[in-house]
């Protein structure tokens, strides 16, 4: 067997000086990066009130709380949570539908393919920013202010979250269309509302409808939560069950809502797949 | 200038007009038959979530002069006459912003952490066992389904009020649903670097380093970011349970109607989500744009 040559250490650093002799700058770059990242999250530790003996006593509490969790039991309130559990799959329902509805209007607004000026549109996507910068539970709160306590709060606070998302999503989908259909119509003498309707509209629909439903699954999972501000559905029952430290119902109530979650992942991902075909939605 | 058309024989002519008629006729039927069963359910919905619409048109004023109420100043003037006035506690508020960014720095951090050991053992290609690969996908699973704010309300009874809490929560959070990004992609890189690596005799850990990692430093970069970007707005609610960070500041001004200083702190709030959104959109861009280039 025939040895290699010994490497020429001398000739390679003279030919890559790039590689032997990075300046310290790029050699620092990464280390230095990681050091700053790893000291704010030390400063973030010790800010915030972690310490060692607190976390310890916290596990001990969490695996107390984990015990007395075991059986989920929902006690006599079954009826009571299954009515918590439709109201909630109402709320994200509705809020969603209504969100779609007052969104698209607005969604043709924002897209640059229905709107070439900058004039509209600029404002229309700030102030669909804007909305879409508030959280859920805000909306919320804002709208038990105004309608009371209860799920039509939890409807309207989903509707107008929503809204801001949707707006977003629909005019990149309406700026993803094709235009050849729409110039299509436009030769046969199509005016602008038939371009909307019988070029762009056919080609979006499913895109949208397949959006929604996506929509539809992820809101059940934030209607569970604007209950504990008070907003009706199944996340009242929880907040109330866990203050009140009835650990039984708690997890009950969680595994519900898994339950649930997965049951309307399943349906809205056949649905789904039955309207665009096996086409991810994005 | 006139053109002829021809025209197909008649009887051809009528049995493609009927197969034509009976296919739009079956897939109008068909979304007939969906709108109705959709409305149906809307309908149930209504009547489950209690809706009311004569509440909502007698209130709709209502919700129109909150943004009247929360854009006035206690002495009556525009808020944005007396800026002064207006971010009186900015102090304070910026205390509570910079804590909720902190929350969820720690927490993205420590989640992408956890989710990043994770989600080797639960991609299709590179997990050991299919039993542990079965096991961590459910944890992540679980991990991502139950709301954070779930969490942080647990959370704050077994570790005491405080941003801790919230820190916790996120993370926990973070683990499932970075985990599961992360998963993918490992899922879909290139298997021969592993196989070249593993050929020379190097073990599980050895492969991932330098066979796994260089494909998706970059990919896990750009989503960590995007989650910390989407942990700052859940951040931003934590307070509501008590889990700390503004939203404690924004909960007792929203309900004891402090009309300006909602304003003030919402402002805040979707000042710093912009910046951030712009911030992370930026570095995303130098991450991939390094990339490229090397």
């Amino acid at each position: 067997m025939s040895k290699l040559p010994p490497p020429d250490s001398d000739g390679l650093r003279a030919r890559y000086p790039t590689l032997f002799d990075r300046p310290a700058s790029a050699r620092l770059a990464t280390p230095l990066m990681l050091l700053g990242a790893f000291g704010i999250f030390a400063f973030g530790l010790v800010h915030l009130g972690f310490s060692p003996a607190r976390m310890l006593s916290g596990l001990h509490q969490l695996g107390w709380i984990t015990m007395m969790m075991i059986p989920p039991d929902p006690g006599s309130s079954l009826p009571l949570y299954l009515r918590a559990l439709g109201e909630t799959l109402s709320i994200a329902l509705l809020g969603t539908t209504l969100a779609a509805v007052f969104a698209l209007p607005v969604s043709l607004l924002a897209a640059k393919n229905i709107v070439p000026t900058n004039f509209i549109r600029f404002p229309v996507r700030r102030f669909l920013d804007s909305i879409r910068g508030v959280d859920t539970l805000i909306w919320a709160l804002v709208w038990i202010n105004v309608v009371g306590l209860g799920p039509f709060a939890g409807v309207l606070a989903i509707t107008v979250s929503d809204f801001g998302a949707f707006g977003k999503l629909f005019s990149e989908a309406i700026e993803g269309a094709d235009q050849k259909q729409v110039e299509g119509i436009r030769a046969s003498g199509g005016g602008p509302l038939h371009e909307i309707r019988f070029g762009l509209l056919p080609q979006v629909l499913p895109v949208i409808a397949g959006q929604v439903l996506y929509f539809i699954e992820s809101n059940t999972r934030s209607a569970t939560i604007i209950g504990i501000v008070g907003a009706g559905g199944i996340g009242l029952q929880l907040a109330e069950q866990i203050r009140v430290l009835e650990w039984q119902k708690v997890s009950f109530l969680i595994l519900m809502i898994l339950v649930a979650v997965a049951a309307i992942d399943w349906i809205s991902g056949k649905l789904r797949f039955a309207i665009i075909g096996k086409r991810a939605v994005v | 200038m006139t053109f002829a058309i021809s025209l197909l024989p008649g009887q051809q002519l009528a049995a493609l007009n009927q197969a034509y008629r009976r296919a739009v006729a079956r897939k109008r039927l068909r979304v007939t038959l969906g709108a109705a069963v959709f409305f149906a359910a809307l309908v149930v919905a209504s009547v489950g979530a209690e809706v009311n619409l004569r509440t909502l048109f007698t209130y709709f004023g209502h919700f129109v002069s909150y943004f009247d109420r929360i854009l006035t100043l206690e002495n009556g003037g525009r808020v944005w006459t007396d800026i002064g006035e207006w971010f009186w506690g900015w102090r304070k508020w910026s205390f509570y912003l910079g804590e909720t960014i902190l929350i969820s720095y720690v927490g993205t951090l420590s989640g992408a952490v956890l989710g990043f050991a994770l989600n080797f053992l639960a991609a299709e290609n590179t997990s050991p066992a299919p039993w542990l690969r079965f096991v961590v996908k459910r944890f992540m699973e679980f991990c991502r389904t139950v709301p954070d704010i779930v969490f942080a309300l647990i959370f704050v009874i077994a570790f005491g009020l405080g941003p801790m809490a919230g820190v916790l929560a996120i993370t926990i959070h973070s683990v499932g649903a970075l985990g599961k990004q992360y998963m993918e992609m490992v899922e879909n890189i290139d298997m021969k670097p592993v196989e070249g690596v593993r050929s020379t005799g190097a073990g599980w850990i050895s492969c991932m380093r330098f066979a796994v990692l260089p494909q998706v430093t970059a990919g896990f970069a750009s989503y960590t970011l995007l989650r910390f970007e989407i942990n700052v707005r859940g951040a931003s609610v934590m307070g509501f349970v008590g889990a700390g960070g503004i939203g404690q500041e924004l909960v007792v001004a929203i309900r004891k109607f402090y009309y300006s200083d909602v304003s003030a702190i919402l402002l805040m709030i979707i000042v710093s989500v912009f910046v951030i959104d712009i911030g992370t959109g930026w570095i995303r861009g130098r991450l991939f744009g390094r990339d490229r280039r090397a």
